[in-house]
């Protein structure tokens, strides 16, 4: 479960990113975080794996309160969680498959069980044939599947994407988000930032409005 | 237990591929490594080939005694009496002439001048030596001795070999300033080079605390990597040193036969020698840690 309670983001600037958001997230629940650009998305799914820590308020995830995590807790924190972004974060001097492997190999699997796990996260994508390739010779949208396979490869339960559809046309959007319906229908937690008002139409799903910071709905 | 394992091999094969990649740069940073510690290994290795050469050389403090030509045996045995019962005498042994005159012909070059003598020159002589070592307490017991009837003569012998003894602890210092200095350069060029490197892979440092890495499973890398060039920069010390020595040791074989010694430059015990590597490759862990400690707390994902 997510849960943000009277969460407010003040950057060093004085910026005000957030103000007084709160929302609960069931688990095995698909919940769009929309908004205009620079309305705060990016900062509200930022504050889930802790990149950014809140200026008030309290960020749950299963009960932990991540704004009040020690540095050498993250990493255990962020193990549990997907990460996709808009740019997608590549390796570009690894294959396909190694960007893959890379989550996989801080944990305590043994390398043929890494190894079948990263292979599955692949196949789901659909990206099995291009194991070898190098992201660079990936299209824009097998680029962010490849984001979504190395994402989901540690099994997390809570699946969190900014943007992932941005730079991709409409048919390759729905795809990257049929993906994300597939991981939520086996009860993973899906919580995808988009301002694409279109696309958030097609899926019927809860959506958290932000306008300046601020939670409309 | 088998993932850490694991992860340290990776760890380990990935600062392998990363000096494979930037052989040239690796290359020349083990060079730089190498010719700094050969220095001080070097001046180790004459060190140790010296004590060893002077090792039979007395280095306490001993006096000769030499006895007139025309003492008599009652002289003679009086001043042993004498010895035998004086507090500050440790030890004494007598050299006769004859015995003198043997040990002089076995010396190299002299057996035919000796032999063109028509009588033994040498006299009869004690070799004593003091309890206390202090100059003023040995110059107290030679002049002692010289007031003995029997005495003609008395020599303090083992001055140079103080001298010796005090050039080389000085030469040892120096050798340890040099050793120190010459580290913290070793420590400054790995820390540079794991800087660079930690430049170089920011993104994938980046993406890698995002996904989950720990900074343990980050820095093993450039632990190894600092690691390795130390290693590597220890044994071209080593093979700097061994091929150094082998050039001189032609030119030293030379000189020594030409005063009748087989004396030769040696390498370093093999205790030296691991030791040298050992401690490289401790200064270049040490670097990496230091620049892995410095650097990597910057990186954070935005």
């Amino acid at each position: 479960m997510i849960s943000f309670s009277g969460v407010a983001k003040r950057y060093p600037g004085g910026q005000e990113a957030l103000q007084a958001v709160s929302f609960q997230i069931e688990p095995g629940e698909f919940v769009f975080v929309a908004g205009h650009s620079g309305a705060g998305k990016s900062t509200l799914l930022k504050l889930i794996p802790a990149i950014e820590r809140p200026s008030a308020g309290a960020v749950l995830v299963n009960g932990q309160n991540v704004g009040a995590l020690k540095r050498a807790a993250l990493p255990y924190l962020r193990r549990n969680l997907g990460l996709v972004f808009q740019d997608q974060k590549l390796l570009y001097d690894r294959s396909v498959y190694d960007n893959v492997m890379l989550p996989l190999a801080f944990g305590e699997l043994g390398g043929r069980e890494a190894a079948r796990r990263a292979r599955a996260a692949l196949e789901k994508v659909g990206l099995s044939a291009r194991d070898k390739a190098n992201p660079i010779q990936l299209s824009g949208g097998e680029q962010q599947r490849l984001a979504i396979a190395r994402a989901v490869a540690n099994r997390p339960a809570i699946l969190i994407a900014d943007e992932p559809t941005a730079n991709l046309d409409a048919d390759s959007a729905s795809a990257i988000l049929g993906i994300f319906a597939d991981f939520n229908r086996v009860g993973v937690t899906v919580l995808v930032a988009t301002h694409d008002e279109a696309l958030i139409g097609r899926f019927a799903r809860r959506v958290l409005r932000l306008a300046a910071g601020r939670l409309a709905q | 237990m088998r993932a850490w394992l694991r992860q340290h091999r990776q760890a380990l094969a990935a600062a392998l591929g990363k000096l494979a990649a930037q052989r040239s740069a690796a290359a020349l940073n083990a060079l730089v490594i190498g010719i700094a510690l050969s220095l001080p290994a070097g001046g180790y290795a004459l060190l140790a080939s010296l004590r060893a050469a002077a090792a039979g050389a007395a280095l306490e403090p001993q006096l000769s005694v030499f006895l007139r030509m025309e003492a008599k045996d009652g002289e003679v045995e009086a001043l042993r009496a004498w010895l035998k019962g004086e507090a500050r005498v440790r030890e004494f042994r007598f050299i006769p002439r004859e015995q003198a005159l043997k040990e002089l012909q076995a010396t190299e070059g002299l057996a035919e001048v000796i032999a063109a003598l028509k009588r033994n020159p040498l006299p009869d002589a004690f070799v004593v030596r003091p309890r206390t070592t202090g100059a003023a307490a040995l110059e107290a017991l030679a002049r002692a001795l010289r007031a003995q009837p029997a005495v003609a003569h008395v020599q303090a012998d083992s001055a140079w070999a103080q001298r010796l003894a005090a050039i080389a602890g000085t030469a040892r210092l120096a050798i340890a300033l040099l050793a120190l200095l010459l580290a913290c350069g070793l420590v400054a060029i790995t820390f540079n080079t794991i800087r660079l490197q930690i430049l170089t892979l920011r993104a994938e440092i980046e993406i890698s605390k995002l996904i989950g890495a720990t900074d343990a499973f980050i820095r093993r890398p450039f632990f190894y990597l600092g690691a390795l060039q130390g290693a590597a920069g220890g044994l071209l010390a080593l093979g700097i040193l061994w091929a150094s020595l082998a050039v001189l040791n032609s030119g030293v074989a030379e000189l020594a036969a030409s005063y009748g010694s087989s004396f030769r430059l040696g390498f370093l015990e093999p205790g030296d020698a691991l030791a040298v590597l050992l401690f490289s490759t401790a200064l270049g862990w040490f670097g990496a840690y230091l620049s892995v400690s410095r650097y990597l707390l910057e990186i954070e994902p935005q």
